[in-house]
């Protein structure tokens, strides 16, 4: 027995509980504990994605309780995936905000942290829905008091409709479970999978309202229009850290989205046929679209960064919505190119604000920034891959896309859609770019001139000339190697996603892994109230075995595993 | 030297002139010249292999999924362009080494113009297409931060961004066409493209691959209509002006017209774009060219012409065409190169590249004067130069080609563009060189020094060299000229030669060049009137559409993103009805809905005081007290609902969560106004209505479907009726679930209340901390303050029932596991009989008799939890598995202990922690500085001497 799997759960929550207890005034302990726990997760989740890289799927039974009647965790490739890129994201991200000491700026950043790291590994690794709502009320909690640490009337305002629209898609996430219990009565993902697939044709509207109601639950999460409207404020108006955590968090959407809909839903099945596979692919065009468009429109280089990550979820949308290994293992190249390259981003862009003096994230020049030509540098390559231009990840993510969506209907729309908006985001990019980092160039030639009119620029100079913090720029310089070693290696990541995909569609073993695995033994004896088990229609067989027919299989079921020993 | 390092080199190299800044600038510009000298010798190395006819290859495997591998290949047509590249990139770096001024920071510069060469090494040697894509765009990249070179100038800035956004597209564009040409094919590789030709010409998705394709050629190659860009990017540096614009960059786009070239040609298709836009430019550009008064504007409008001339060539589709097209793309880098570092010296000199205010230079700096005379001339096309031949050649070619109309179209426009070209020429001459010596030169213009004028004389000397002995580049032109045909069309016999006796073509030439001089002489009342005439002004088009595109997008995004929370929401509830609707719509329903059975007079009873409730709530929401009694009866109603059905311990927690609930409403409400303001019009509200009527008719439908139908197999809930005490150890199953099957929920279900008490903690820190403490210690209340803060009877009651709710707490909690109970609901009354304390006595005075920080029990509570989970891994089984024996203790019955007890103790620390913490949060937002907190426990203290302690 291998308790490996739970770990990148179980260490974030002891550590976050205790610094609660026994470290909340001691920073330093706190940030070594967050630091340590971090790390120690990644190295969990890089064992785990080992174990999984080759196909192996392997499950642990919480409280020793077997599918579908307790909770299992699930690692197969894809959540072990997820998780080495959440560990990764956290590390960078961790050292950001300890370096500029934003987790100085209100309490409890560590244990707020922590908590979201385990939120967010739970949801990649639960093989039960109900459970995966847990994790989903974990991270948003969590999120929410990250998102407002600090404090700050606009931030406090973009908080609280953060929260509210969440709480929406949380009431729907009930109602969607609800459809789902009541119709087959489990929420263990292998075992909706099996049941779904048995329920006839002829009554198939209940189901395929469940179906719909849980997608747009995980669309609200991954920001998909036209139900991204949370995502600009609040991620524009959160913490620079914090934002870049959050790069992850729109993917675990993208990601519940994959797991149920080729498990629970899978694209083959009648029963939901002409659903999400007939709208998906527009609505993510429309998010591509409104995203670049925002992008364009941006007043603010916070905000430009938060549409970016509404575009990226297009494009990881359009990759998924073909529902083919193609598509999806391009969908799953390009959330972690986007996941890499928006935190870049939003670091780039707290960093800087914190240089920038008075004139803050607002779109016109102003003085020179301290370390302008690193900060430029950096800005310039994540914009580069956010934008896809080549030669970095964002732009084989796109050539991906692009090759898999070759075969849609609606591939004349997607390909312009894809292009076009690449455009727009080149031209807001260079635009913001221009002018934040050379146009300020102008404004010192100017200011020095003093025969010049100054109209309308901030003339301000910047508080302290510092030069930049090494913690910071570490980094963001990590991400960004990342970025580049996600372009290099474009061939073997392919390679793993295409066997991601693969193991997707291959359902079989999934559910025969889940529901046929044994837990814990029943004994009997010893029974102080005279409780007596009933003896009728007992089988040796495992619950949910395949080849019998329904009342079989339940009956025995509920008789549970082990009888006559 | 192998493929990849000649393409790598300049990559690689980029990194140091960076590096070898500190040492000073001879020694960044050196390591420079250094590395693309390696290159070009590298280049030269595989000339003989080649030279016998082998195609050299070099290939890794990059994204073979994709097809994208890191392919290259070495042929005559590759080989050609990276010479150019390579070899006036050495002549550039020697001049800009000189050019550059003190001020500039040259080891940026450096790096940018390695990143760029290796980028057009890389799109001439790429066997690949996708790969070709690749460094494509990276030129666009790299020549945007040359062009943004001088950062401090508005030209810069906008010429480098317009030079992004048009190459850019087109480069979005041929990502699509290559896509396109691959997917016909079956391969990305280039070698294989070209030898689908009747693949690709018979698709019918050939006509869009060939547009998108030739819209990256067209914007790169600056051919109308997206030339626009190339004047405005002669804000960059002379050097680069030179390299990018005249040599390399812009020919990027003819390049990869040749390359493509055996696998597009010969259509109509391709003939009527390729040949007519690039006749449009051809004479467009020599038009305009003539009427600029800066040099570089000049010959960057002369730069458009001449490669509007060659896309004409290229798209005539016949082997004579291409011929000349590559004899014409060799003459016009020399010279082209030339002419642009002799404008670069003159800036550098005179101070100024305005025509109107030079003149007489040659008197000046003759050397100079001696370089760009050599080079204009060419480029008017004299005899003795190389520009003469090529331009013969186009002639030739042009008499034989015939587009829309009558046959003498093409030659006469031809003539046409030739006449400007010489008229243009000869004014870049006569009013720079010629002329007399003026005395109002900006600054006292001289020779520079050799390292600068070299270069270019070493350009010129070629000029001169290929004009009187062509013959000699002859072998390699054709040998060019092969590769670009491939084995669609043989190599022409044609004879590169000054003289071809009297000829038509001849007599066009003589016709331009006479044409030319009496236009410059009649130059003056010309320029008067086109300066007069109106005509489009691109710059303005292209800031127009940029800025219109800009307000749009803030409209657009503006508009629906401006965090109007009410219509997000509609949003979502329309999004979500409309899915749902369709989802059901669309499927079959196998049962009919009918009606249940009436349920009997208390639960209709219930109901109606449920929708009375929230109905009314919707009525009365603006009075936030009523507001929250209501919510109370709602919750009530609930509560009973479950009770109805047979679910206690449901019931007994939704009734403890509803006290606690009101409880923290109710010091929230302390913060706020009475009312809510109405903020919404009458539409609106309407709206807003429909919208949730929507909403609620299609929850009540699903819910009704749902409640009238069964599982399709019987629910797991049986099995956890059946194990609950066999498996878990009590025959409370709700409790079981709780603390067993499902324990991992509930673990994480204290997280998150422990976490949202956190949340409210640190927002309570936050705010008192910040500038609201102020507002908060100003507020003035709108009701008048109770008297009587801690009233008598109040504390009494507390007291006494203080142990009674903390015993009956803990009874809760211990009949949990077989009763309804449990930690949960244990937590919530003993967090209550707490709370109690506080509202009766204050604030400040139970804190002071509350010994452990709630933030610490929240933080054991989840740590208990955990670690009961843990201890389960020293049994060797998994996380919170429970285990459950029997204890006998002395003098008691033999009792059930089970690990799930400890576990449930931690959701009750959790609980207990969590609730404090919130409602003590709230009470420090109240305390204020003017009303001193009580150290006692209530106001009137009959026994307490008010002398002694000064009064109350």
């Amino acid at each position: 027995m291998t308790h490996w799997i739970v770990l990148p759960i179980i260490i974030p929550a002891m550590l976050a509980s205790f610094v609660i207890l026994a470290a909340r005034y001691h920073r330093d302990i706190q940030r070594v504990a967050s630091v340590a726990g971090t790390l120690a997760s990644l190295a969990v989740s890089i064992g785990l994605f080992w174990q999984a890289f080759d196909g192996t799927l392997s499950i642990y039974q919480l409280g020793n309780w077997a599918a579908p009647f307790g909770i299992v965790l699930v690692a197969d490739r894809l959540a072990t995936t997820m998780l080495v890129l959440t560990g990764i994201l956290a590390v960078a991200v961790l050292l950001y905000a300890i370096g500029t000491d934003w987790d100085k700026r209100g309490r409890h950043f560590h244990a707020l942290f922590q908590f979201q790291i385990m939120g967010i590994n739970g949801a990649f690794l639960t093989g039960d829905l109900f459970n995966l709502f847990v994790f989903f009320e974990v991270l948003l909690i969590a999120s929410y008091g990250l998102m407002i640490h600090g404090g700050g009337a606009k931030r406090l305002k973009a908080g609280t409709q953060y929260v509210l629209y969440n709480l929406l898609g949380s009431t729907l996430f009930l109602f969607a479970l609800g459809a789902l219990y009541a119709q087959t009565g489990t929420l263990n993902m292998a075992d909706l999978a099996a049941r779904v697939a048995m329920i006839p044709a002829e009554d198939s509207a209940g189901i395929r309202v469940a179906a719909v109601l849980l997608i747009l639950v995980f669309a609200i999460k991954a920001a998909i229009a036209p139900v991204h409207f949370w995502l600009p404020s609040s991620y524009a108006e959160a913490p620079g850290p914090v934002a870049a955590l959050f790069a992850i968090m729109t993917k675990v959407g993208a990601y519940s989205i994959l797991r149920s809909y080729t498990l629970i839903f899978p694209p083959d099945l009648e029963l939901t046929a002409g659903l999400h596979g007939w709208w998906l692919l527009p609505v993510g065009m429309i998010g591509l679209a409104i995203g670049m468009i925002g992008v364009l429109g941006a007043w603010r280089m916070d905000r430009l960064v938060a549409f970016s990550v509404i575009g990226s979820m297009g494009m990881v949308t359009i990759g998924i919505s073909v529902f083919t290994e193609a598509g999806i293992s391009a969908g799953l190249y390009y959330i972690v190119h986007s996941t890499l390259a928006t935190a870049a981003l939003f670091l780039i862009v707290d960093l800087v604000l914190s240089h920038r003096g008075g004139a803050g994230l607002r779109l016109y020049a102003s003085m020179p920034l301290p370390g302008n030509a690193m900060i430029a540098g950096l800005f310039f390559v994540a914009a580069i891959s956010m934008t896809g231009l080549p030669p970095l990840s964002g732009f084989l993510g796109k050539l991906l896309i692009l090759d898999a969506t070759y075969d849609s209907p609606l591939v004349v729309w997607a390909w312009a859609i894809i292009l076009g908006s690449s455009l727009i985001a080149v031209v807001g990019f260079a635009r913001a770019g221009s002018i934040v980092f050379w146009k300020s160039r102008q404004i010192a030639a100017d200011h020095d001139d003093p025969r010049t009119e100054m109209d309308n620029v901030e003339t301000k100079p910047a508080p302290v000339p510092q030069s930049l913090p090494v913690l910071p720029v570490v980094a963001i310089g990590g991400l960004v190697a990342l970025i580049v070693a996600h372009t290099a290696f474009a061939g073997p990541i392919t390679a793993h996603f295409r066997a991601t995909s693969a193991q997707l569609f291959d359902q079989e073993p999934y559910i025969s892994v889940v529901l046929g695995t044994e837990g814990k033994e029943i004994k009997e004896g010893g029974n102080a109230l005279g409780y007596k088990k009933d003896k009728g229609g007992k089988s040796e067989e495992g619950y949910g075995a395949t080849d019998e027919a329904t009342e079989d299989a339940t009956g025995a079921a509920t008789s549970g595993t082990g009888e006559g020993h | 030297m192998s493929l990849f390092v000649i393409v790598a080199l300049p990559f690689l190299g980029a990194l140091l002139p960076g590096l070898m800044y500190g040492a000073g600038r001879k020694a960044c510009a050196g390591v420079t010249l250094a590395v693309t000298l390696t290159a070009l010798v590298g280049l030269l190395s595989r000339l003989p292999e080649m030279w016998r006819g082998e195609t050299l290859y070099a290939r890794v495997e990059w994204l073979p999924a994709l097809g994208l591998n890191v392919e290259l290949w070495l042929d005559p047509l590759g080989f050609f362009f990276a010479l150019l590249i390579l070899g006036i990139g050495a002549l550039i770096i020697m001049y800009g080494r000189h050019y550059l001024s003190r001020d500039d920071h040259m080891g940026e510069f450096f790096t940018y113009l390695l990143l760029f060469q290796g980028a057009m090494v890389g799109i001439v040697l790429s066997d690949n297409i996708l790969l070709l894509l690749i460094f494509w765009e990276l030129t666009s990249l790299s020549s945007f931060l040359l062009i943004g070179y001088w950062k401090h100038l508005p030209e810069g800035r906008q010429g480098a961004r317009m030079a992004l956004t048009v190459t850019g597209m087109g480069g979005l564009a041929m990502i699509g066409g290559a896509l396109i040409l691959g997917d016909i094919a079956g391969s990305y590789r280039i070698s294989d493209i070209l030898q689908a030709r009747e693949a690709i010409q018979a698709s019918p998705l050939y006509t869009p691959a060939l547009i998108l394709i030739l819209l990256g050629c067209f914007t790169k190659s600056a051919q109308f209509p997206f030339h626009f860009w190339l004047p405005h990017a002669m804000a960059a540096p002379t050097p680069v002006s030179a390299y990018l614009h005249s040599a390399t960059m812009v020919k990027a786009g003819i390049f990869l017209m040749a390359r493509l070239w055996p696998a597009l040609s010969g259509t109509p298709e391709w003939f009527y774009l390729v040949t007519g836009a690039g006749l449009i430019t051809m004479v467009l550009g020599a038009v305009i060219a003539l009427f600029k008064h800066d040099l570089k504007a000049l010959l960057a409008f002369s730069t458009v012409s001449h490669l509007g001339l060659i896309t004409m060539l290229l798209g005539t589709g016949t082997a004579f065409g291409v011929l000349t097209a590559v004899f014409h793309i060799l003459n016009h880098a020399t010279f082209k190169a030339a002419l642009f570092m002799s404008a670069g010296i003159v800036d550098h000199e005179a101070h100024t590249r305005d025509i109107r205010r030079l003149g007489g230079l040659r008197h000046l700096m003759p050397v100079t004067a001696t370089i760009a005379i050599i080079a204009a001339l060419s480029m008017a096309g004299i005899p003795l130069m190389n520009g003469f031949i090529s331009k013969e050649m186009m002639l030739k070619e042009a008499l034989s080609t015939e587009l829309y109309g009558p046959y003498w179209l093409v030659p006469a426009l031809a003539t046409f563009g030739a006449l400007f070209s010489a008229a243009y020429s000869f004014r870049f001459i006569g009013h720079t060189f010629l002329g007399p010596k003026r005395d109002d030169y900006p600054a006292h213009p001289h020779d520079p020094n050799p390292g600068m004028w070299l270069p270019p004389a070493f350009l010129a000397a070629l000029v001169i060299g290929i004009g009187i002995l062509p013959f000699a580049v002859e072998p390699f032109v054709k040998f060019v000229t092969g590769a670009v045909l491939g084995n669609v069309a043989e190599v022409p016999t044609y004879h590169l030669a000054i003289w071809h006796g009297v000829n038509v073509p001849l007599m066009m030439s003589a016709v331009a060049v006479v044409g030319g001089l009496i236009l410059l002489a009649l130059h003056r009342p010309f320029q008067a009137g086109w300066d007069a005439a109106p005509r489009p002004e691109a710059k303005t088009i292209f800031e127009a559409v940029i800025a219109g595109a800009l307000s749009l997008a803030r409209v657009l995004t503006g508009a629906f993103h401006d965090g109007a929370f009410t219509r997000y929401a509609a949003i979502l509830a329309l999004t979500i009805v409309a899915a749902a609707g369709h989802a059901w719509m669309t499927g079959q329903t196998a049962q009919p809905m009918a009606m249940g059975e009436w349920p009997g007079f208390a639960p209709s009873a219930g109901w109606v005081m449920l929708v009375a409730a929230a109905g009314a709530l919707v009525m009365f929401h603006h009075n936030r007290l009523i507001a929250l009694i209501l919510m109370g009866i709602v919750g009530t109603m609930v509560s009973v609902g479950f009770a109805f059905f047979s679910a206690p311990d449901l019931a007994m927690t939704q009734i403890s969560v509803e006290v606690v609930t009101i409880i923290l409403m109710l010091l929230a409400l302390n913060f706020l106004p009475d009312f809510t303001p109405k903020e919404s019009t009458a539409m609106q509200r309407v709206f807003d209505g429909g919208v949730a009527v929507l909403g609620g008719l299609g929850a009540g439908l699903l819910a009704y479907h749902l409640l009238t139908g069964s599982a399709i197999a019987p629910p797991i809930s049986g099995y956890h009726l059946e194990n609950s005490y066999l498996g878990g150890g009590g025959t409370n199953v709700v409790n079981v679930i709780l603390v067993d099957f499902r324990g991992f929920d509930t673990f994480g279900e204290i997280i998150v209340l422990g976490i949202a008490a956190l949340v409210i903690y640190a927002l309570t820190e936050t705010l008192l901390f910040g500038p609201v403490r102020a507002r908060l210690l100003n507020r003035t209340p709108d009701k008048p303050l109770s008297g009587d803060r801690h009233p008598l009877m109040m504390v009494v009651m507390t007291r006494v029932i203080m142990p009674l709710a903390l015993m009956v707490g803990i009874y809760i909690f211990l009949r949990g596991h077989n009763e309804p109970g449990g930690g949960f609901i244990a937590g919530l009354v003993v967090a209550v009989a707490v709370v109690m304390q506080y509202m009766a006595s204050g604030f400040a005075w139970a804190s002071a008799r509350q010994r452990y920080p709630y933030h610490g029990i929240i933080g054991s509570g989840v740590l208990v939890a955990g670690l009961t989970g843990i201890g389960a891994w020293f049994t060797g089984t998994e996380f919170l598995t429970s285990s459950f024996g029997y204890v006998k203790l002395p003098g008691l019955e033999a009792f059930e202990v089970a690990s799930a007890l400890f576990f449930d103790v931690g959701v009750f620390l959790a609980v207990v922690g969590a609730v404090m913490l919130s409602l003590e949060s709230f009470s420090r937002l109240a305390r204020r500085a003017d009303m001193p907190d009580s150290e006692y426990p209530m106001d009137i203290d009959p026994s307490r001497d008010t002398r002694t302690e000064g009064g109350a």
